[in-house]
């Protein structure tokens, strides 16, 4: 049996879809892009005039029809082309943080303006964990080399210049999508194999409450038509930009996201779209977003589980902290929600490696938030009746025939054939040894020697030179597009 | 009596009560109560006291937020009596306040907003996506004394950028002040683009405009 934690009862699930219907039509979606609203007046939805308000409203059974379109399950592929990350059922994977504008410095403690070197040391270790599924484009690059209007598409391209992994993205502008889905159409070979086997996936959020902005429906008409796997990542912050009640945020996110889901599959149906999120709750002090609240956890969950209602591919952002430093808040808050995810099955949980409520990353986080969720992987793989691995169908009295009451059980076959699967072996981030003539380390020291381990075992790929070439030209036409002059990363 | 009416309109402001407010505005006018002494003595003493707890963690948004609400309604009531007397209520300055082109996070713009309106600065808020241009002809429109441009992304910072140099391009700078705010806004940043200063939160953005607003009425440059 897979554990698992539901927060909605089939009931309130069909409440909060009901109500979420009833959103789409009143007050009604605001829609941005022009195309796009022209998109859904040929499909007869109503949409006021964008000079006076830009509010369409859907109807259900054109919802119900783009869901049926909306495929329930797709693969992200790795550059060898194998399927890499499966989008569906109750599948967990883990990717880091994205998007992070800080980085913490492990020397002085400080956070500073995230760079290239940054990003590529996130990836190095990220590529050698097997506990992340993908790499994601983890921090923008401040430095002088990557001028920050082509920031998203820089980004992306030292992710592909380092690794094999599947990438979670995103723009940050309608312009600057095109690039990006070049970019990686270089990597696959065409924009075709890139449709048939997609590397990446892209977020794209609405903006809270009930907004899909110029930039955001934009986006998904292109990755829609391109075939490029979009994540649609809605952000209610109850209390704040949405209803203060953690069911009524969620009702607001289901309705954000059967707004995208329907804009994107009029645009390109049978196209993967991910039922994704970033929801947390609004705090009261500060006005922040507290990613590492047990709350935010439970909207992550609660949202989930409406897109699984829906047969669809889910996404959250959890295994993040609200914390500055590396302490023990931040591994309580991420460990736990780890643990919280997989347990709610969500099928993949951006956001390790990440301080200060999204803002800040850490790579020796990272190394750390690896452990706890091989931790929540193992809590969700639950307890496991062995009795084919073993000779005998018994749970424990075949062993006691072998070692009466020796206790002997170390020596047994059994448990050298089986400890690796019952246990989960952390790496020396986790501290259990027994204390000996060396002083104890803590947890920080422990996982910098974590990080150039992993950066010295790392490999770079190679990459064929007409891709590279390929990279190049398009990095200088979006370069031309924007208006600076840009170069390739060098390292 | 006039002394249990200020503490009354003090603590409606504290309580977050509207109606309350309202009411007590109406009773002072109609008692001949001086409307500019009903404002400095009752319920600004409310929203200051409001202001203090919030910042040191006391009360809550909602809170700080119902307070505003409520200090709008009383002055609304007051407001045409004084202009009638021809008492103006002096304001601790104009502040012009948007997110940069291109940008959608309000949230924290919001914050600052409130906060240096409930502390008595006069707040413009041009809202999200705020084009240079929009900045410098508000800034004109309502003389204002600071700028104020919030950008959350790097791609956006740019625009904080753009914004000073428009102020400066139409001659409203160094009179005007421009302040900028956001997630990825360092020191360094304000410092290259020129700014006349950055705050990293709501109460520091306070300290700030206040501490800018000083240095003008200590240069004797500040209008009449
Ligand atoms: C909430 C949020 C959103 C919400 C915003 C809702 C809203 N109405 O504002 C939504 C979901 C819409 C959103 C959208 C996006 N977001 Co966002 N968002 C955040 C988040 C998590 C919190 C921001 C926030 O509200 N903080 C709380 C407030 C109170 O703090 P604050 O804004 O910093 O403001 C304080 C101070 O900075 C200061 N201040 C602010 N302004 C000013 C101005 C002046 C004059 C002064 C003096 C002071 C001052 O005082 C404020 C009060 O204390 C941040 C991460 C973070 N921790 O900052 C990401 C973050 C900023 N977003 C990010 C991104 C990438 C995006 C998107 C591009 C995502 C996408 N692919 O669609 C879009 C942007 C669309 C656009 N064109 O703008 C990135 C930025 C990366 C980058 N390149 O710069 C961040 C860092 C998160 C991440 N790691 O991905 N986001």
């Amino acid at each position: 049996m897979r554990p698992r934690i539901q927060l909605l009862s089939p009931e309130l699930i069909g409440r909060i879809l009901r109500e979420a219907f009833e959103l789409l039509m009143n007050p009604g979606v605001r829609v941005g892009s022009a195309p796009v609203v022209e998109l859904l007046r040929s499909a007869g939805v109503e949409v006021g005039v964008a000079a006076s308000d830009g509010v369409a409203r859907i109807p259900e059974p054109l919802v119900r029809q783009c869901l049926a379109s909306a495929p329930r399950d797709f693969y992200l592929y790795n550059r060898q082309g194998e399927k890499a990350v499966h989008y569906g059922g109750d599948d967990v994977q883990f990717d880091p943080g994205s998007c992070c504008v800080q980085m913490l410095d492990p020397d002085t403690l400080e956070a500073r303006p995230s760079e290239t070197r940054d990003l590529v040391r996130i990836v190095q270790v990220t590529e050698t964990l097997p506990q992340f599924a993908a790499q994601s484009t983890a921090v923008v690059c401040s430095d002088s080399d990557a001028p920050s209007a082509i920031g998203d598409l820089y980004r992306l391209l030292v992710v592909l210049q380092h690794s094999d992994k599947p990438v979670v993205t995103g723009s940050f502008s309608a312009a600057g999508l095109q690039g990006m889905i070049d970019l990686l159409a270089a990597d696959s070979g065409s924009a075709d194999k890139l449709r048939q086997q997609p590397r990446a996936v892209f977020d794209v959020c609405p903006s809270p409450p009930l907004n899909w902005s110029e930039f955001g429906s934009h986006n998904l008409l292109d990755l829609a038509r391109a075939g490029v796997p979009a994540e649609i990542v809605s952000m209610p912050l109850a209390g704040g930009t949405a209803p203060v009640t953690l069911a009524g945020s969620v009702t607001q996110h289901a309705a954000e996201v059967l707004a995208g889901i329907t804009l994107h599959q009029l645009a390109g149906p049978g196209s993967p779209v991910v039922w994704g999120g970033a929801p947390a709750i609004f705090d009261m002090r500060t006005g922040g977003a507290p990613m590492g609240a047990v709350e935010t956890a439970m909207l992550n969950m609660a949202c989930a589980e409406v897109g699984k209602h829906l047969g669809l591919p889910t996404h959250g952002y959890l295994v993040a902290t609200d914390s500055k430093f590396v302490d023990a808040q931040a591994g309580a808050e991420s460990g736990r929600s780890a643990m919280l995810g997989a347990l709610a099955g969500i099928n993949m949980i951006s956001g390790a490696g990440m301080l200060e409520s999204l803002a800040c990353h850490s790579v020796e986080k990272l190394v750390i938030d690896a452990e706890s969720i091989a931790s929540a992987q193992r809590l969700a793989r639950g307890i496991e009746v062995r009795s084919e691995d073993v000779r005998g169908e018994t749970l424990a009295t075949a062993m006691f025939a072998q070692t009466g009451l020796s206790g002997e059980f170390l020596k047994l076959k059994e448990t050298r054939a089986l400890f690796r699967q019952e246990q989960y072996l952390p790496s020396p981030v986790i501290d259990r040894s027994a204390r000996g003539s060396e002083p104890p380390s803590d947890v920080f020291t422990r996982a910098r020697a974590r990080v150039d381990e992993l950066v010295s075992k790392y490999r770079k790929p190679s990459l064929p030179e007409d891709v590279l070439r390929k990279f190049q030209a398009i990095v200088d036409r979006e370069a031309d597009r924007a208006g600076v002059a840009a170069a390739l990363p060098r390292n | 009596m006039s002394d249990q009416i200020f503490r009354a309109m003090r603590q409606s402001i504290i309580d977050g009560a509207p109606d309350m407010a309202t009411e007590l505005a109406q009773q002072a006018l109609a008692n001949g109560v001086d409307p500019l002494e009903a404002v400095n003595q009752g319920f600004a003493a409310g929203i200051t006291f409001a202001g203090d707890q919030f910042g040191c963690g006391q009360m809550f948004l909602p809170d700080l937020l119902a307070s505003a609400e409520a200090m709008k309604a009383a002055i609304k009531i007051l407001e045409p009596e004084m202009l009638k007397r021809g008492s103006r209520r002096e304001t601790l300055g104009k502040i012009v306040l948007g997110t940069a082109r291109g940008d959608i996070h309000d949230i924290g713009k919001n914050l600052v907003a409130t906060i240096l309106s409930a502390s008595g600065f006069q707040i413009f808020d041009l809202g999200t996506s705020v084009t240079p241009e929009q900045f410098v002809a508000k800034a004109k429109e309502v003389d204002a004394d600071i700028v104020g441009v919030s950008a959350l992304l790097t791609t956006t910072m740019a625009g904080q950028k753009a914004v000073i140099e428009a102020l400066d391009r139409n001659g409203l700078r160094p009179r005007v002040k421009a302040i900028i705010g956001g997630a990825a806004v360092t020191s360094k940043w304000a410092a290259e683009i020129g700014a006349d200063g950055y705050s990293r939160n709501a109460i520091d953005a306070l300290e700030l405009a206040k501490n800018l607003m000083n240095r003008v009425m200590n240069k004797g440059t500040a209008q009449a």
